[in-house]
């Protein structure tokens, strides 16, 4: 039956084709595929065929049954937390230019998604303070898994990977994950019981000649800041091990830029910078490096560069250093990825355009004010308090609670207050905690209103 | 009247670095909590705070919004004109699906909600591992893997397990194609294999006798595209299917040509154990300039247990994540993999329904009637499968062309550029000498495919009369030919706008 997205499947078109082709029946175009796989009934999918009011009725039905938490916004953390994301991002990518455009495969004519994708880049290696950020992975999670294996790589003949304990446990996951294909080993880094930094003492111990590198995140997955990274990243180099440190884009407005602490590759989800937090995803995964040989030649991912027209006279943009990729070098390749997370890199590039150096700062401190007058708020709670005392904390703070955290989670909810995740999902010890994220968009209203029922949930319980 | 030709936008617009003048006002952020944070900045060890700003621009909102708009000008997509970019399924992209998919219904969900207060994508999540399992001929698909690549990782990865599972951990090497995507070996190399390669027959077919040669005790799978990147049917998959089965290894199905035979022949039929699915391709979700994607893997029953966790289970009355597969690889992201590309993907299929195999149809109608016009042109030629019947796409041979004129494959590109039209894959697959890989979805009308097909007449004609005009392009384009050289050489790469005096010097 013809379909308004596919125009030779009206009859007569497809009938005069067919006549050009010398025959009378689509089917004869399949005539290689041996009968017996050929499906003689049609899928059985969808609701039936459906014009585009009875879908976007059916899907505002199904769709609807979730529910979109906005006043209060949502205190959930664990990675993702709910940002504001500018008209201004919105109306960018919805240029069916950019979003309907492939892989810049054809430079001339993409120019200005080139140039978009190397702004994105230097954009991405100023806040993180490194020389060389790649066109994107597909999100932070992934972009650690690629770092450690970038880095088993540039340390050959290493085969351990030390991670911080306090890094987020779906992340370890994931690095875990895709390491499967390899001979590598995982020995995690605890952190102090007071402050919930990692222990130096115990990652100078665990350090030998065959750690090829320290993975640790900035601030960690409790929202601790790392107030000592600078010191992690020396013991890893004394030993020769290189550091990757995958700190939070919104956080380098006021904290150090992690390559300017010495770290070799960092990393980064871009989620906070102007994205949606899409259920999880898509995000981009931010990915740079310093410029060092060693490191260049194993970077994964598309890299985009400026040159020169053939002719001499301008300067424009390309896809470079190909050779690394999986499309020219094939089973030597640095990695297999190919489509990475161009258009949310667009949008992360754009907020921070939109923000700029001192927008950034700003809003850094706007999240940092909101830790704080929470962090303040909390002792008048009895039987809450924050899970390590003597901690820095940004935009998440992991609380002990005097009942099971997921219980906590579920008496707000009736309160139309969501905060989480319940710590007993990820730590048996964590059974009675719980995390809490605040960020630009709660108001001292919406902080107190947590406060207090937080009060009334403990005093109920 | 002389037909007007096309011009692409031309705008001198500067790096974003360059546009930062006088004081602007940037995004305002309010400042109500200055105070808590200046206390908590006091308190920090100074190494832990930044010293110097980092050097992005303060620049105005329209200012923004103007740059961007003015680069996107300078882009090219499926909205504009066709983008036959072979293995691609370059489609449209139905504005219902960026419509629905953008609704805080979707954008506005925290993954870690309770599960109570996500049951509707929940539901569009369980809906989804269940059609592309009909689909795909398989048992179950997890969304998880966030694109093509880290669908076929997946698959390698679960490829692996199962055999260590099964004390068949000698079994390491991985049989792919010469004609494979890139991403094929890769994966594999990545999922701790060897790659054992096969060559094509002169039908465009995986060899048998050579694939029989390979075949043995230490076979841990293929890696097999069907139709292949020629755009041909593998006629005699059962056989391979039976040959890879009978040493014990696995089947896998790069899902990126799945366009020309969708609702026509399906994967798990042909023996395919595991199947990965691009959900921006063959179910229409745009590719954003690269990127996001998202990927799909599907499974037969007996390795449903060792997908990616979480996936989503229904008990007749509430959807849930479930975490407890007790084979499972893992994880290949964070959370459930990229849910807004997915869901556009969803509505896709909610409109097409049982129409689906329209799809395969058209699309493999379009390919088909283009090769038939290509091919009669002088200078170009079929390379395998002479005579044979394309599925999604036809890859086409300038090598007598470049031989008889010296212009390439990428001349011919470039031309196609400066008549409106984006241009195909070129030297892709390998094996075909001054390649064009042509991939015409079915939502390219017949003028369109009658356009290029002039176009393609027109430069050849050109070459063969005054080649030093084809090598001459593009002239319509925002820019002319870039170098390739200057952009690689070590002394002049610029990967990053620090590094720009290096060509402004050089």
């Amino acid at each position: 039956m013809p379909h308004h997205w596919i125009p030779n499947s009206s009859p007569e078109v497809k009938n005069e084709m067919l006549k050009a082709l010398g025959i009378k029946d689509v089917m004869e175009l399949f005539n290689d595929i041996p009968d017996e796989l050929i499906l003689k009934r049609n899928l059985d999918v969808g609701f039936g065929r459906l014009t585009e009011y009875e879908a976007k009725r059916k899907f505002l039905e199904i769709a609807g049954r979730s529910k979109v938490f906005t006043d209060p916004p949502p205190f959930i953390g664990g990675g993702v937390c709910a940002h504001y994301v500018p008209s201004v991002i919105k109306a960018i990518l919805s240029r069916s230019e950019f979003y309907s455009a492939y892989t810049p495969y054809q430079p001339e004519i993409a120019q200005g998604l080139l140039q978009a994708f190397f702004e994105y880049q230097s954009l991405m290696a100023e806040l993180y303070g490194v020389d060389i950020v790649n066109a994107s992975m597909y999100n932070g999670s992934t972009a650690a898994a690629e770092a450690v294996r970038m880095a088993l790589r540039v340390k050959r003949g290493r085969s351990k990977v030390l991670i911080a304990a306090s890094a987020h446990p779906e992340v370890k996951e994931v690095i875990r994950t895709w390491l499967l294909g390899t001979s590598a080993s995982i020995f995690e880094v605890p952190y102090n019981e007071g402050d919930g930094e990692v222990d130096l003492e115990r990652l100078k111990e665990l350090m030998s000649n065959d750690v090829a590198a320290l993975y640790i995140e900035n601030p960690n997955f409790f929202g601790v800041v790392e107030t000592h990274l600078k010191s992690a990243i020396e013991i890893a180099h004394d030993n020769g091990s290189l550091a990757i440190v995958n700190a939070n884009p919104i956080s380098l407005g006021i904290f150090e830029a992690p390559g300017k602490l010495g770290a070799d590759i960092v990393v980064g989800d871009a989620q906070p910078l102007g994205l949606g937090m899409n259920y999880g995803g898509p995000s981009a995964g931010i990915f740079g490096i310093m410029d060092r040989k060693e490191l260049v030649r194993q970077l994964p991912g598309r890299l985009i560069g400026a040159t020169k027209t053939v002719k001499g006279d301008e300067i424009g943009y390309m896809m470079i250093l190909q050779t690394r990729e999986q499309h020219i070098r094939r089973e030597r390749a640095t990695s297999n990825i190919t489509t990475n997370s161009g258009l949310e890199a667009i949008a992360a590039a754009a907020y921070v355009s939109l923000l700029g150096s001192e927008g950034l700062r700003r809003l850094g401190e706007a999240i940092l004010g909101r830790t704080y007058y929470t962090l303040e708020r909390l002792p008048s709670i009895a039987g809450i308090s924050p899970l390590f005392t003597s901690a820095t904390y940004f935009r998440e703070i992991p609380i002990a609670t005097p009942a099971a955290g997921d219980e906590i989670v579920k008496s707000l909810l009736k309160e139309g207050i969501h905060i989480g995740p319940p710590l007993g999902m990820f730590f048996n010890r964590y059974r009675n905690s719980c995390l809490i994220c605040v960020t630009e968009l709660h108001t001292k209203k919406d902080i107190d209103r947590l406060i207090s029922s937080l009060q009334e949930v403990v005093n109920g319980a | 009247m002389v037909p007007k030709s096309f011009r692409q936008a031309v705008w001198d617009e500067p790096l974003i670095f360059e546009l930062s003048s006088n004081a602007k006002k940037t995004f305002e952020i309010d400042e109500e909590f200055k105070d808590y944070a200046a206390d908590a900045m006091r308190k920090l060890p100074v190494e832990a705070l930044r010293k110097e700003a980092p050097a992005i621009p303060n620049i105005s909102e329209p200012e923004v919004v103007r740059h961007y708009t003015r680069l996107s000008q300078m882009a090219y997509g499926v909205d504009q004109g066709p983008v036959p970019l072979g293995s691609c399924t370059m489609k449209y992209n139905p504005k219902i699906d960026e419509e629905l998919a953008t609704l805080p219904y979707i954008t506005d969900l925290h993954p870690y909600q309770d599960e109570d207060t996500v049951q509707g994508i929940l539901e569009i999540i369980y809906l989804m591992q269940k059609w592309l399992a009909e689909i795909t001929g398989t048992y179950i698909c997890s969304l998880q893997p966030p694109a093509g690549a880290a669908g076929e990782l997946t698959g390698a990865l679960i490829i692996r397990k199962y055999l260590k599972e099964k004390g068949l951990s000698d079994k390491d090497e991985m049989i792919v194609p010469e004609s494979a995507h890139g991403t094929n070996p890769a994966s594999a190399v990545m999922a701790g294999f060897k790659v054992v390669k096969v060559p094509a027959d002169s039908e465009g077919n995986t060899d048998l006798e050579s694939l029989k040669s390979v075949v043995g005790e230490r076979t841990a799978g293929i890696m097999l595209t069907n139709p292949s990147t020629l755009g041909l049917f593998e006629s005699r998959i059962l056989e391979i299917s039976d040959l890879i089965h009978g040493v014990g290894g696995l089947l896998y199905y790069d899902g990126a040509n799945l366009n020309g035979i969708l609702g026509i022949a399906r994967p798990g039929d042909m023996g395919f154990d595991i199947t990965h699915l691009n959900l921006h391709k063959t179910f229409a979700a745009p590719h954003g300039g690269g990127g996001p994607g998202a990927g799909a893997t599907c499974v037969k029953k007996e390795l449903a247990d060792y997908l990616p966790v979480p996936i989503v289970d229904y008990d007749g009355r509430k959807y849930r994540l479930r975490y407890n597969l007790p084979k499972t690889i893992g994880r290949m992201t964070w959370f459930y993999g990229n849910i807004v590309p997915m869901v556009k993907s969803f509505i896709y299929l909610m409109m097409l329904g049982p129409s689906l195999r329209e799809v395969a149809e058209i699309s493999v109608l379009n390919t088909n009637y283009l090769m038939r016009k290509l091919t009669s042109l002088k200078g170009v030629s079929l390379v395998y499968g002479e005579g044979r019947w394309r599925k999604h796409e036809v890859v086409i041979s300038f090598d007598r062309l470049h031989k008889d004129t010296g212009v390439s494959a990428e001349d011919v590109a470039k031309a196609l550029l400066d008549r409106g039209f984006h241009a195909p894959t070129i030297y892709f697959p390998l094996i075909v000498p001054e390649a064009h890989m042509i991939e015409l979805t079915e939502t390219e009308t017949r003028e369109n495919i009658d356009a290029i097909a002039n176009a393609y007449e027109e430069i050849v004609r050109q070459a063969y009369e005054d080649p030093a005009k084809v090598k001459d392009t593009p002239r319509n384009t925002s820019i002319g030919r870039l170098d390739a050289l200057v952009g690689n050489h070590p002394k002049t790469v610029t990967p990053s706008y620090k590094y720009m005096s290096r060509l402004r010097t050089g």
